[in-house]
């Protein structure tokens, strides 16, 4: 009963909107890659790459903006060489992700320490405030909940139309899918597999640095080494739930955030009852709870994992 | 630009390219040194001096190397067979806390008896772990990949709430570790004044044993087979599942020894940073040695040399030991390069 007036609280619904807005980055980050037929195991150390490049850009004093561009360019950057390797090279898709993972988090860590090597208490910026949208945030119950956020949780939600949009109204998103179901289709059709998956990847990280961005410029003022904290492998969870599908996407962000903000309420509450290591745990068992509920309908793209080389069969 | 397959690949070639790879990586991450305002030589210099440079610098480098030689056959058992097992943290970890639940004191045996019995249980354990991943994966279609990573996280909040709950030991301070294991659970030293011990001539034991297994023995065969082609294993009677599930407890019960060997061998009592990514950085260890159980040794010395000289090199030159990490990344994508271009050449035209 005290759990059902928690969940009614506008403040519950503040707190999920914002944890899920890096969710929402990634996993829209990451589906695009998928669609056009490449897993990109890099999400995780191009979520880190992005949170430090982002807070490094406004710390160093640039203004949040072009720090949220900075980011977004260096995990295009770090999407490149995933899609050079991956797509060009044709490398197994597992083993050149997880690697551009240990690249980008040891480099996040790299850079920090060299710019920063003496900060024990890690040192904070001025990030994104809440901008309440005129009209809209006076609405009741939703107008809090919904137009009272971060500028960055506007964008994701944006983009998660943006996405739709693209990928299921546009000949370019048409495009970007049949790469990812049947790449011979779209070569006869003349157009180049290796330039439509390179993009893609590129697109894609280049959000997930925003998620990343996210972490350090708006939902905190610091950057830690290791804050991702498995934000990322959570995001390729997601993709799995959502059917590959943005909407989707954003409902499992949303829902997943709920859950996770359920938890901690539960957890103030229990007292000491059950050690809060066991609610810590809860988004990752959430995480292996979606995959296993939705593996079996899964439709996974065609061609993901298949490396595509000209002229072979 | 047009990729062509090698019609014969030479030894010289297959055996050149990850050493070539190798300097590349070094190249590279020369530049990282020149930021930090070091010439690039020096650099590496003081790296392979602080590795290799003293008898007990040597020791020290063995002694990293020996968890990174489980992990690492864990990771090369697994990728043989197109097991994504990357849960190999959680199953270094998992080994670590049945040592310590069994070894801590809950009873006594000789300790050529309680050694083998720790090992054989730890296995045990991470087997079973990464069996829950791998049934998920041969039953229901679920990826591991996500799940095997996700255990990680799960399991190391499991040794959190051990470190600082039930298990905590009294005497430690109010540090939050667990009671040190009984003096016939220590892995003896091989040499004095090192913390060289046991888990290493182990370490090399099980690398042999895995290759004469991968190499020689049906089982081992059927696992390379469905890593090869699970439709064409299938076609010829493999019961591809069946061996999939053999190769997850291999694979889980090696990563687990490592967390045996490192728990009864170097530290003694159960941490949060008994392990510095033993688990990731096996798969590193494994891709370097292109699957190959011996060359798991080499590779796993090698990666030690890095990780153990830029502990000394940072401590020289002003440097993040964040440096290690850095390398071992980076040698891990020239080295997936360089197996490419031993099988491909690329023409441009």
């Amino acid at each position: 009963m005290e759990l059902l007036n928690f969940v009614l609280e506008a403040g519950f619904w503040v707190a999920t909107i914002r944890m899920a807005t890096p969710l929402i980055f990634g996993t829209l980050g990451e589906l695009l890659c998928e669609r056009a037929g490449v897993l990109n195991l890099g999400i995780e150390g191009i979520m880190a790459a992005g949170s430090m490049a982002g807070w490094t850009w406004v710390y160093m004093g640039g203004d949040l903006w072009t720090g949220v561009c900075f980011a977004a360019f260096i995990g295009g950057l770090i999407g490149l060489l995933h899609a050079l390797l991956t797509v060009q090279l044709g490398l197994s898709q597992h083993v050149t992700g997880l690697g551009i993972t240990m690249l980008a988090s040891a480099l996040s860590s790299f850079v920090f320490r060299m710019l920063l090597p003496k900060a024990t208490t890690p040192p904070k910026i001025i990030p994104f405030k809440a901008f309440a949208i005129p009209y809209l945030s006076d609405l009741p119950h939703v107008g809090n909940v919904l137009f009272n956020q971060s500028a960055l949780t506007y964008l994701a939600f944006a983009l998660v139309v943006v996405v739709a949009y693209v990928l299921f109204r546009t000949p370019v998103g048409l495009a970007v899918r049949m790469t990812g179901e049947n790449p011979m289709a779209v070569e006869a059709q003349g157009l180049s597999v290796f330039a439509i998956r390179t993009w893609a990847v590129v697109a894609g990280s280049a959000l997930m640095a925003v998620g990343g961005a996210f972490l350090t410029m708006s939902a905190f003022d610091a950057f830690y080494i290791g804050m991702v904290n498995g934000r990322g492998w959570i995001c390729i969870a997601l993709v799995v739930f959502a059917s590959w599908k943005p909407g989707k996407a954003l409902l499992g962000c949303v829902l997943f955030a709920a859950f996770d903000a359920i938890q901690m309420r539960v957890q103030q509450q229990s007292g000491m009852a059950v050690p809060y290591q066991f609610y810590l745990m809860m988004p990752y068992v959430f995480s292996i709870m979606a995959l296993i509920i939705m593996s079996r309908r899964a439709a996974y793209p065609r061609a993901l994992l298949v490396p595509f080389r000209k002229g072979e069969r | 630009m047009r990729i062509e397959a090698r019609e014969n690949v030479s030894l010289t070639l297959r055996t050149l390219a990850p050493v070539v790879a190798v300097a590349a990586a070094m190249a590279v991450c020369s530049v990282l040194l020149l930021w930090a305002g070091a010439s690039p030589l020096e650099g590496w210099a003081l790296m392979l001096k602080g590795a290799l440079g003293s008898r007990f610098a040597i020791t020290e480098t063995l002694t990293r190397a020996t968890p990174l030689v489980f992990t690492g056959l864990a990771a090369a058992v697994a990728f043989r067979a197109k097991l994504w097992n990357i849960g190999g943290e959680g199953q270094f970890y998992i080994g670590a806390v049945i040592a310590t639940w069994l070894g801590a004191g809950s009873f006594e045996m000789p300790a050529y008896l309680m050694i083998p019995y720790l090992f054989l249980a730890g296995a045990l354990g991470g087997g079973l772990l990464l069996l829950v991943p791998t049934l998920l994966k041969t039953r229901l279609q679920v990826d591991e990949v996500v799940t095997t990573l996700l255990l990680n996280f799960i399991v190391l909040l499991f040794v959190n709430w051990l470190v600082f709950g039930p298990w905590k030991d009294p005497m430690a301070m109010g540090w939050p570790q667990a009671a040190p294991v009984v003096d016939s659970a220590v892995l003896p030293q091989l040499f004095a004044k090192s913390r060289l011990h046991l888990g290493f001539v182990l370490a090399l034991v099980c690398a042999m044993g895995t290759w004469w297994f991968m190499r020689s023995t049906v089982w081992g065969f059927e696992i390379r087979a469905v890593g090869a082609s699970p439709r064409a294993s299938r076609f010829a009677g493999m019961p591809v599942n069946a061996v999939i599930v053999r190769t997850a407890l291999l694979s889980g019960g090696l990563a687990a020894m490592a967390g045996v060997s490192e728990l009864c061998g170097v530290k003694g009592y159960l941490t949060l940073d008994l392990s510095p990514g033993f688990g990731y950085s096996g798969i590193v260890v494994a891709m370097l040695a292109a699957l190959h159980p011996l060359g798991v040794v080499a590779s796993s010395l090698f990666v030690a040399v890095i990780y153990i000289g830029a502990d000394s090199m940072s401590r020289a030159i002003n440097i993040s030991n964040y440096i290690a990490d850095v390398t071992t990344a980076v040698c891990l994508l020239a080295v997936l390069v360089s197996m490419f271009l031993a099988k491909y050449r690329i023409r441009w035209r």
